[in-house]
C-alpha cells in the first residue's frame, strides 16, 4: 500500500539572489513497511526532500500525497495536526526535551495528540522497552549516552502512531555500537510492527541495512534500488 | 505537562534565571514597601483626623460653618446627644460649645477656637485625653480648667497651672473675658491643631458667654467602625434636614482627595517599576527563545500547534515573573510587619511633618487588597512581557530552526 507518493516535485530556494533548486521535479513513492534510505552527498537534496516528505517544509512546485492527502495544500496549523498525528521524527541531534524524563518525552507527544494518562503511560513504557531502555525510563537525557537519547527519540517518534518514521541522519552522532544497536531495534520494529522508516544519510551501517536505497544527486533521484 | 515543562524551563539556565527573579524580587519588594510606608503615612494621618481631631461625622446649624457666629447654634443639643448615641451605629456622640476668642499669658496673645466640653462624653468621641503629656483632662473639679497644646502653650509661654486670661464676645455681643488655669497640655502630630485649639468646660463657656445650658454648637460622633461613616451620615442627613450633617470626609476633603490620590499614585508607582522590570524579562525570554530555537522547531516539527508554544513562553515568563514577584512581596510583608511594631522614626524631618498634620513616626501598613493587586500586576506584566518573545517563537519555521547549528 502507497503511504507517500510525490508527484513532479520542486523546491527552490531563492531566498539570496541566487536561486537553489534542491529537489529537481522529482517522482517517487514508497510503499507502506518500507525501510529505505535516501543517500547521497552534502548538499544533493536528500534533507529537504525528507522536510517536504515530513510537512516540514512546502514544495514550490508538485504534489506531495501522504496516505491519500496532499499535504502542499495544507496551512501551516493543518499540517503541524497532520504531523502529529500521521508522521514519527527522528533527528540527528536527538533533539529530546532536556527537562523531562525519558518516559516524559515519549508521553509528551501523546499529550499533544490528547491521549488519556494510563493510556500515555502504557505505551510509553511499552515503547520504552522495545528500545532496550525500561530501565532508564526516569532517566533526563543529560543522563543518557548518545545512544540511548536516539533510542528514546525513536520511541518518542513511534509514540504517536504514525503512518511512517522519518529520521535524518539518525547515526551521525552515534559511535558503532550505538549505531549497531540502534538499527537493529528500528529494523526489528519494521519488520515485526510492520513500521515505516525513511532514512535520510552518508553512513554506510545504515545504508548496509535498509532495504531499499534511493540516490539523489543534484535534486535528482539517480537511482531507486530494491534489496529485498 | 506543558504547565510543568515550563516550569522546568525556568531553571534550566539557573544562574540567568536567579539574576532575573532577583532583579524582580527587588523592584516588587521596593514597590510594595513604598505602599505600605505611603499607607501607613496617610492611614495614621486619617487616624489622626478621625480620633483626635474630628470624629466621624459633625451636626451643625448650617450657618454655623459660614459664619462661625455664636448665634447659630442647636438649641436642644444634648436631647439631640442622646438620640444619636443611642443609634446602633454610633459608639458615642459628644455636643460641644464653640467660641472664638483671644487667649492672653502675660507674655503674649494668639487667636484660638475654644472648645467647650463635656469631658466625660469627648472622651469617648476622641482620643486628646490620651495625648497630655502634661497635667490631667478635667480630672478636678475647679471651674475655669483649661486644657491646651504644647505649640500654643509654647507661643504663649505657659507652663502647667498658669493663669491665662481669655478675651471672647457674649451672645449679646458685648466683650467680655474670664481667667482660666491650664490644667492640661496635649501634644499631637498636628502642630496647627495644637495652636488652634483649646478645651474647657461647656459649662463654663457657657456661663461666659451667657449661651443656654442647652444650646451647643457642634456634634462630634463616633461610630462603632470606620468606613460607615457615609451611610450613617446619608441617614443623619434623612432624619435632620435642618442641620447640617458632614462626615469626617467632607469636612476634610483634602484628607479624602489625599486618601484616594495617595492610591492611584501607588499603583503608577509599581506600574513604572514592573515597567522597567518588563524590559529585562523580555531581554531574558529572548535569549531563552533564542538558544532554544532547535527545541522549538522540534517542538513544532513533531505536532506542537503554535498557540502550546505560545502558551509555553508565556507560562515560563509568568513563573518567572511570578517567582519574583511572590520573593519580593514576601519580603516587602516581613518587613512591614517588623516596622509596623516598632516604626520608622522620622524625627529629623518631625517639625516639617508636624506642621502639615502627619506624624514623624511611621508604622507602615499594607492591606490584603494592595497584595492582590501587585500580584495581579506582576503576572499581568509576565503575561505583556512574554507576547514579542512567544511571537517570535511561533514565527519560526522549523525546517528552518532545524537547520540552525547551535
Amino acid at each position: 500500500m502507497k503511504i507517500v507518493d510525490l508527484k513532479n516535485l520542486v523546491k527552490i530556494y531563492d531566498e539570496s539572489e541566487v536561486k537553489v533548486k534542491a529537489v529537481d521535479n522529482i517522482n517517487l513513492s514508497f510503499e507502506e513497511g518500507d525501510f529505505a534510505a535516501i543517500v547521497g552527498p552534502s548538499g544533493s537534496g536528500k534533507t529537504t526532500l525528507l522536510n517536504l516528505i515530513g510537512g516540514l517544509d512546502t514544495p514550490t512546485e508538485g504534489e506531495i500525497v501522504v496516505d491519500g492527502t496532499d499535504i502542499g495544500n495544507l496551512s501551516s496549523s493543518e499540517l503541524i495536526n497532520f504531523r502529529l498525528r500521521n508522521i514519527g521524527f527522528v533527528f540527528q541531534a536527538y533533539n529530546l526535551i532536556p527537562v523531562l524524563t525519558a518516559k516524559e518525552n515519549v508521553e509528551f507527544i501523546m499529550e499533544l495528540q490528547g491521549k488519556k494518562r494510563k493510556e500515555r503511560s502504557e505505551r510509553s513504557m511499552e515503547l520504552l522497552s522495545a528500545v532496550g531502555l525500561k530501565e532508564r525510563v526516569n532517566s533526563r537525557p543529560s543522563r543518557l549516552s548518545g545512544g540511548q537519547q536516539q533510542r528514546v527519540a525513536v520511541a518518542r517518534a513511534l509514540a504517536s502512531k504514525p503512518k511512517f518514521v522519518l529520521a535524518d541522519e539518525p547515526t551521525a552522532n552515534l559511535d558503532s555500537k550505538s549505531t549497531e544497536t540502534l538499527l537493529d531495534i528500528m529494523e526489528h520494529l519494521n519488520k515485526e510492527e510492520k513500521i515505516t522508516f525513511i532514512f535520510s544519510t552518508h553512513d554506510q551501517r545504515v545504508v548496509k541495512k535498509a532495504h531499499r536505497i534511493i540516490t539523489v544527486e543534484d535534486g535528482h533521484v539517480v537511482s531507486d534500488e530494491k534489496r529485498k | 505537562m506543558i504547565w510543568s515543562v515550563s516550569w522546568r524551563n525556568v531553571w534550566r539556565n539557573k544562574t540567568r534565571s536567579m539574576v532575573i527573579i532577583t532583579a524582580i524580587a527587588l523592584g516588587v519588594f521596593a514597590g510594595v514597601y513604598t505602599i505600605a510606608f505611603m499607607f501607613g503615612w496617610v492611614n495614621q494621618r486619617i487616624n489622626s483626623v478621625i480620633n483626635t481631631e474630628i470624629s466621624h461625622i459633625q451636626i451643625h446649624q448650617p450657618e454655623y460653618l459660614k459664619t462661625s457666629d455664636v448665634h447659630d447654634y442647636i438649641p436642644d443639643i444634648y436631647k439631640l446627644q442622646s438620640s444619636i448615641a443611642q443609634k446602633a451605629k454610633v459608639k458615642a456622640a459628644s455636643a460641644r460649645v464653640l467660641s472664638t476668642c483671644m487667649i492672653s499669658s502675660a507674655e503674649t496673645g494668639s487667636g484660638v477656637q475654644l472648645v467647650g466640653i463635656n469631658p466625660e462624653k469627648e472622651q469617648q468621641v476622641t482620643n486628646l485625653h490620651e495625648k497630655l503629656i502634661e497635667g490631667s483632662y478635667f480630672n478636678e473639679q475647679k471651674k475655669n480648667q483649661l486644657v491646651i497644646g504644647k505649640k500654643l502653650a509654647d507661643k504663649l509661654n505657659v507652663k502647667l497651672h498658669s493663669k491665662v486670661v481669655v478675651t471672647l464676645t457674649e451672645m449679646d455681643g458685648t466683650l467680655t473675658g474670664g481667667s482660666f488655669r491650664v490644667t492640661g497640655i496635649y501634644q499631637t502630630a498636628n502642630s496647627a491643631y495644637e495652636e488652634r485649639k483649646a478645651f474647657v468646660r461647656a459649662s463654663d463657656l457657657q456661663r461666659l458667654i451667657k449661651m443656654d445650658e442647652h444650646a451647643g454648637h457642634e456634634m462630634a460622633i463616633m461610630l462603632n467602625e470606620n468606613n460607615i461613616e457615609e451611610e450613617v451620615t446619608a441617614d443623619l442627613k434623612a432624619e435632620y434636614p435642618h442641620l447640617k450633617v458632614m462626615s469626617w470626609l467632607e469636612i476634610m476633603p483634602d484628607m479624602k482627595m489625599m486618601n484616594e490620590s495617595m492610591n492611584m499614585m501607588m499603583y503608577i508607582f509599581v506600574v513604572i517599576i514592573l515597567l522597567a522590570l518588563g524590559f529585562g524579562i523580555v531581554n531574558t525570554m529572548l535569549m531563552v527563545i533564542l538558544e532554544r530555537i532547535k527545541e522549538i522547531g522540534m517542538l513544532m516539527a513533531v505536532g506542537m500547534n503554535k498557540s502550546r508554544v505560545f502558551l509555553m513562553i508565556v507560562l515560563e515568563t509568568v513563573y518567572l515573573s511570578l517567582t519574583g514577584g511572590l520573593v519580593g512581596i514576601v519580603l516587602a510583608i516581613v518587613l512591614t510587619a517588623i516596622t509596623a511594631q516598632t516604626g520608622l522614626d522620622l524625627s529629623v524631618w518631625a517639625e516639617g511633618l508636624n506642621s502639615l498634620g502627619f506624624d514623624a513616626v511611621i508604622y507602615p501598613e499594607i492591606g490584603f487588597d494592595a497584595v492582590i493587586g501587585v500580584t495581579l500586576l506582576v503576572i499581568l506584566t509576565g503575561i505583556i512581557a512574554a507576547i514579542y518573545p512567544a511571537r517570535k517563537a511561533i514565527k519560526l519555521k522549523p525546517a528552518d530552526a532545524l537547520r540552525i547549528e547551535m
